[in-house]
């Protein structure tokens, strides 16, 4: 599976609840369409730190780094991931 | 407008009162003083709401929109069967319904329990659970939180939906409310509500035991309507935006009963926090007034005053602050960005209205919370004696003398732990402050284990208890730790049940685990694995001696230590 599927399949999984059929694509806004809040950010940061071996800086974890499963790609290639 | 010192000599409720044209012993209920009343005084078409939904796109309703909305939702549910004096919770994120819907409540004389909608199903059962509630307003989207529980809540009669579009085929107790398509009711009989009507009820949480409600009555619109004129300065022609969720009292007290009381006209986004977001919605709206919270302006400081100046910002004219303590770099900033500063203000759950306050026209001392608002006698008393403390600059607990209107009226079911707030004929905050020379209130720290988190106030002990329902998870320790945006966030302390080992796939389980059961707020933040807690020789876990080592603090007496940190 490509990291954008693996990303955008944790972010349905994890912060939509079970009924909740919103439709989630890679440009969907993520923080500001508050699928994820700021608290929750954190807990998508440790997942992405746990899969891809890294450790995101505070100061690329912005809300705007993490807005879109495309945002996140970009985030992740910038620190070397494929 | 008078200066503070002056309105300090001269003010007295009975003002608040005349201008509500209310005398004691009338009929006062929120929802009409809100809606019709307003209606009545020739503003029936000028906008109470412009609301803007995640894709930016806007509706608007004026005060007779609201007062019709507001009467459908109140009649729907007297047609269902729900009676004055019930609880009715809403369970909604910040959508029209959910403002509106709070008025019927409230003209329904039911009275409102407005829940977090973030919360997951055991925070939403443990508070439903509680208060013994028996209809609940939500949308689709919260629904499955909603039937998680409900075998559990043979009490919960009505599940009302505002957004069921027919799709899926709802259950049983389960009915759909579309504002939409709804008749309008012109005419509602308002349940003629008094001044100790209950109103609102309102869930905090403690360092111990369960989150308390906190229970208000229709009187508390004395405080919150000449508060919400005095400190946030509402003018007839101004644009609020309060970015406070109504799951929370600043939300309800200051997101609808203020302004709307005042006829005031408001706006309200659900878009998520970016500082671009946020700028384009001021500019946008032309926000005039602005109430936010301590954590989303630090959030917006990182970014810089750069990103400021993309924005034309200029309709702003007074910004407010509310939920932890502003600390003075913040304010500075605020003058430099936006050219004025920010007023902290310092209130609770359990106070309705504000209480302590930089009061617009008065010096501002960057850090501080200023002065008690006028016709509030406020203090610190001193933490063994409960007197007030003479010698200023000396820390005590923040004290208010009871019989302003909006104070709490007891907690749901716990009038024992209601009455062990009042000493020595005070109301004791649980928070530390000392007074300076000219009578302005500092803020040091809470006097207990509640953790202030982007100012809301989270109990360890219902984390805990969360923590201890993971498989994995033996004993946990749940304090505040330090984070320059937030104030405080959540560290846990974990000890793992033999053959489970520390790793950060299982600190990431632990996170969601916490998250979905109570909400992504009470998520630890931080998760450290410990071989064991420290516990006194009774075996009672000394969170303090956590906390203290966070914030690295002298960790103080440890005689009853059992075991070694």
């Amino acid at each position: 599976m490509e990291t954008k599927d693996v990303i955008l399949e944790y972010v349905r999984n994890e912060y939509l609840e079970d009924g909740d059929d919103r439709e989630v694509t890679y440009d969907t806004p993520l923080i500001s369409g508050g699928i994820v809040d700021s608290f929750s950010m954190v807990s998508l940061k440790v997942f992405l730190e746990t899969k891809y071996n890294l450790s995101i800086p505070d100061a690329k974890a912005t809300p705007e780094a993490f807005d879109s499963v495309n945002n996140i790609i970009t985030l992740l290639k910038e620190m070397g991931v494929k | 407008m008078k200066t503070y010192e002056e309105e300090v000599k001269t003010f007295s409720w009975e003002i608040s009162k005349k201008e509500l044209e209310y005398t004691d012993g009338d009929v006062i209920n929120i929802g009409w003083y809100c809606s019709d009343r307003i209606c009545k005084k020739g503003n029936a078409d000028k906008l109470a709401l412009i609301w803007e939904n995640a894709k930016c796109e806007e509706k608007k309703y004026t005060f007779n929109d609201i007062r019709l909305i507001s009467n459908t939702i109140a009649n729907f549910l007297k047609n269902l069967g729900v009676k004055d004096g019930e609880r009715v919770c809403l369970f909604m994120d910040k959508i029209p319904e959910l403002y509106i819907g709070f008025l019927g409540v409230l003209k329904l004389g039911a009275i409102a329990q407005p829940l977090f909608s973030a919360f997951g199903s055991e925070s939403l059962l443990t508070r439903l659970e509680d208060a013994k509630t028996t209809a609940i307003i939500t949308q689709k989207k919260h629904l499955p939180k909603v039937r998680n529980i409900l075998e559990k809540m043979p009490y919960m009669k009505y599940i009302i939906v505002v957004d069921d579009d027919g799709s899926k085929p709802l259950r049983e107790r389960e009915y759909a409310l579309n504002i939409e398509k709804e008749k309008m009711i012109e005419d509602f009989e308002i349940f003629p509500t008094k001044a100790e009507t209950r109103s609102v009820l309102h869930y905090t949480s403690g360092t111990t035991g369960k989150p308390k409600g906190a229970q208000h009555v229709h009187y508390s619109l004395i405080s919150q309507y000449i508060s919400s004129k005095y400190v946030l300065d509402l003018k007839d022609d101004d644009i609020y935006w309060c970015t406070a969720d109504p799951g929370w009292v600043t939300g309800t007290s200051y997101g609808i009963i203020g302004p709307w009381s005042n006829g005031v006209t408001q706006v309200v986004t659900e878009i998520g926090f970016t500082a671009d977001n946020w700028y384009r919605f001021a500019e946008k709206q032309k926000v005039t007034v602005w109430y936010s919270a301590p954590t989303a302006i630090r959030s917006l400081m990182k970014e810089g005053t750069a990103v400021v100046k993309k924005y034309d910002l200029s309709s702003l004219r007074h910004l407010a602050s509310v939920g932890e303590p502003l600390n003075a770099e913040a304010v500075l900033w605020s003058q430099e960005a936006f050219g004025m500063m920010f007023h902290d203000t310092f209130w609770q759950t359990e106070t309705g209205s504000i209480m302590v306050s930089n009061y617009p026209g008065m010096k501002i001392k960057p850090g501080s919370m200023g002065k008690p608002f006028p016709g509030i006698k406020g203090t610190v008393v001193d933490l063994r004696t409960f007197l007030p403390i003479e010698k200023k600059g000396i820390v005590g607990m923040i004290a208010i003398e009871p019989g302003w209107p909006s104070m709490i009226r007891t907690y749901w079911n716990n009038e024992e732990t209601y009455k062990s707030k009042f000493k020595n004929g005070w109301y004791l905050c649980g928070d530390r402050a000392s007074i300076d020379e000219d009578g302005y209130f500092w803020f040091v720290g809470r006097d207990d284990d509640v953790i202030n988190t982007a100012g809301h106030l989270v109990g360890p002990f219902e984390i805990e208890s969360a923590l201890l329902e993971h498989p994995a998870v033996a004993e946990s320790a749940v304090v505040g730790k330090p984070d320059p945006v937030n104030m405080e966030v959540v560290k846990a302390f974990i000890a793992l049940k033999p053959g489970n080992e520390p790793s950060k796939m299982l600190e990431l389980e632990i996170m969601n685990f916490v998250r979905k059961k109570l909400s992504a707020l009470a998520m630890p933040q931080e998760i450290e694995f410990v071989d064991s807690l420290p516990k006194t020789r009774s075996g009672k876990i000394m969170r303090r001696l956590l906390r203290a080592k966070e914030w690295g603090e002298e960790i103080g007496d440890t005689s009853t230590l059992e075991n070694d940190m």
